[in-house]
């Protein structure tokens, strides 16, 4: 597997998502969970989703596909699915009910983790195939019966595991069930989330693997969510890195790994021995992600931040271009060193690494 | 196929010795049936009559407690359960026989429909967690909080005394004869809406909170919301996915109180003087009517176990978790 490059195609939107925002609680006791989360996914595209625990990343995934379990609540943006068979397109936020349904699964499928308490422990691993493929096509039994064991085949399940119930597959087998139960209906779009978290490492491999070959084969875009960035730098086109249910960065995956925008993406990447190349002193980020309920004021990653300056403190950092600006169009980061409007110091070495390895060491570009 | 017979065994086994400590309580007992008898009848009664009831009673002889103990595995096989003092010499076989459909009819329905209609109202208050629906469940657990004997008091006070509209004792109407005639069922039932009434109010709340708490536990479970995420109708994810592992709780504590039924019912049947076996059993604890009681504790201790039987294999067929292989 090699480290893939970012996709640069003018590839149409598959999924926009918008201004989103989700509470947990109601009234005065709510928790702002998500706040006006922009993210854009296209067609073919595998986009991961990174941050450390409770950073809003499941949160995200869920929201979007208006699966949020109380007391979520989603307060407001837009999440448009443009479906190329345009059979359900539109703002899954505003969706009727049945509408909703019959794009669910269909159209957008989510993988869980499997090996946790995804599936069902009352039924057989087959039943579970086959009601998800009953609720959207009308086929006769056996037909769906054979689709079932034709899915378990493609993730490497022999067929006769359709009569198991799931207390009797083990983790790794259990997260392929999962898999396939997502694709059998060839949706466009297959969220993951922490689809490998809670395997080995020589089982998440295999599941990996095995996610990049079905996708080639059948041409899905996955949102892919973990907390594993060294995982996500092999497996996807891009990443978005979220922290406190903001995201801080957007950008391909190798520019993420090579060139890290947002002192918190620096962060993450000190936290990891790299993959290749140099030995990198690992650092981690000192102290703990914040409290949704007491936010910093202004930038939420200032009390971490080393390069925190005043202005971190005053003004809230929103998602916009780097600070070279028109040459890196298509990456976008939430911090004020970034910012021309503000005034800041020049951005450190760390954050301003150029693809060709050049270093604007104490220049500031501006 | 192997489990099942494993479950029989133990069950087998555990009645066999329900049985054998039946037997063997009463004779640690001080005194004997005669002498209970001699008591009931306040010495009324001349030697002979003394010396034929140790006779009848088959305490004339010296024998063992082993030979006992087979004689009267032998007489319950036979289903001989011995004379009942209270109303001597009926045997207690005929006295069960003739007490236990009435509390089956009465207990036994108003158990499963109380079951059936408390879990339903849960898995609806379960799914709907945080609206409206909420509201209900002080009412709820106001019921669950009150004594059944005072419940049952307190219905006699307004429904059959006050505003007179239902029969405050009996389990029929005293002009009629026992028989399959619609006379005399159509008395039962008017008998019976009351006491079933009460005792389908004082059960249903604990099915409702039970049902509730679970659905709730069971909705927030990943495979709930791939059921969701699939796109399945909603009744189906309510009741296929949610309601359908939740229930697995509830179930065995159904079969539990239907194996209850026989002997859990005492209160219920005291206040409305229903002549069922619970009635029958209160007499017989007052007039220490030991071959009665004997014969009563028998019939609960079997209906327990066969419950719990029951209860195990509806288990093992809903929950293919619990099948030990092998």
């Amino acid at each position: 597997m090699t480290i893939t490059t970012p996709q640069r195609t003018q590839a149409e939107p598959l999924l926009e998502i918008r201004n989103l925002s989700v509470d947990y609680g109601y009234d005065d006791d709510a928790v702002r969970a998500l706040s006006n989360v922009n993210l854009t996914l296209h067609r073919g595209e595998i986009l991961g989703l990174a941050g450390e625990s409770g950073c809003g990343k499941s949160t995200l995934a869920y929201a979007a596909t208006r699966l949020l379990p109380p007391p979520g609540v989603i307060t407001g943006g837009e999440v448009l699915f443009t479906s190329s068979r345009s059979r359900e397109s539109g703002d899954l936020l505003r969706m009727s009910d049945k509408q909703l349904r019959a794009q669910r699964w269909r159209d957008t499928a989510i993988v869980f983790q499997g090996s946790m308490n995804a599936l069902n422990p009352v039924y057989k691993v087959g039943k579970q195939l086959i009601d998800g493929i009953a609720a959207h096509e009308k086929m006769s039994r056996s037909a769906m019966r054979e689709r079932a064991a034709e899915l378990l085949t493609m993730v490497g399940i022999s067929a006769d595991r359709l009569d198991s119930y799931p207390h009797q597959l083990s983790g790794g087998m259990r997260q392929r069930v999962m898999i396939a139960m997502a694709l059998a209906l060839e949706p466009e779009l297959v969220i993951m989330d922490e689809p490998t978290t809670a395997l080995d490492v020589v089982m998440q491999r295999q599941i990996v693997e095995q996610i990049i070959e079905l996708k080639d084969k059948l041409g899905f875009s996955v949102i892919f969510i973990t907390h594993d960035v060294s995982l996500l730098i092999e497996l996807a086109d891009r990443i978005a890195i979220m922290y406190a249910g903001e995201i801080v960065e957007d950008a391909g995956s190798r520019e993420v790994y090579h060139e890290p925008r947002h002192p918190y993406t620096a962060g993450l990447l000190h936290s990891f021995p790299p993959l290749r190349g140099p030995k990198r002193e690992l650092g981690g980020i000192p102290g703990s992600p914040p409290d949704l309920l007491s936010l910093p004021s202004g930038c939420r990653f200032r009390t971490r931040c080393p390069y925190a300056v005043d202005a971190c403190a005053q003004l809230v950092p929103e998602l916009g271009g780097t600070v070279f600006g028109d040459e890196e169009p298509h990456r976008s980061v939430a911090c004020h060193l970034h910012d021309d409007a503000v005034d800041t110091p020049a951005v450190p070495a760390e954050l301003a690494v150029r693809p060709e390895g050049r270093t604007l060491l104490g220049v500031d570009p501006r | 196929m192997k489990y099942f017979l494993r479950r029989l065994g133990f069950y087998l086994f555990t009645a066999w010795a329900a049985i054998t400590l039946n037997f063997f309580i009463p004779r640690m007992l001080p005194g004997d049936p005669v002498q209970s008898l001699i008591n009931k009848f306040q010495g009324r009664l001349n030697t002979d009559a003394v010396e034929s009831l140790y006779v009848l009673f088959g305490l004339d002889e010296n024998r063992t407690v082993w030979q006992d103990y087979l004689a009267y595995l032998n007489n319950l096989f036979h289903g001989d359960l011995g004379i009942s003092f209270t109303y001597f010499p009926t045997p207690v076989t005929q006295i069960l026989t003739q007490s236990l459909p009435w509390t089956i009819a009465l207990v036994g329905l108003s158990t499963i429909i109380g079951f059936v209609l408390g879990t339903l109202a849960g898995v609806g208050l379960g799914w709907r967690r945080g609206t409206w629906a909420d509201n209900l469940l002080p009412i709820a657990n106001f019921f669950s909080a009150i004594p059944y004997f005072w419940l049952g008091i307190i219905a006699i006070a307004l429904f059959a005394v006050a505003w007179p509209a239902f029969p405050a004792a009996g389990g029929y109407d005293p002009g009629t004869l026992p028989g399959w005639n619609m006379e005399f069922i159509g008395g039962a039932i008017y008998h019976g809406i009351l006491p079933a009434l009460t005792i389908i109010i004082s059960s249903i709340s604990g099915w409702i909170l039970g049902m509730r708490n679970m659905m709730v536990t069971v909705s927030s479970e990943d495979y709930v919301t791939v059921a969701q995420a699939k796109g399945l109708p909603e009744r189906k994810v309510m009741f296929g996915y949610a309601a359908r592992n939740a229930v697995l709780p509830s179930i065995s504590g159904f079969a539990l109180s239907l194996g209850f039924i026989v002997g859990g019912t005492l209160v219920a049947e005291m206040v409305f003087s229903y002549p069922g076996i619970g009635y029958m059993l209160f007499q017989a604890i007052g007039s220490k009517d030991y071959p009665l009681m004997q014969g009563a504790f028998l019939v609960v201790t079997i209906s327990v176990l066969v419950a719990s039987m029951l209860a195990d294999f509806v288990y093992a067929f809903l929950d293919p978790r619990t099948r030990v292989e092998g």
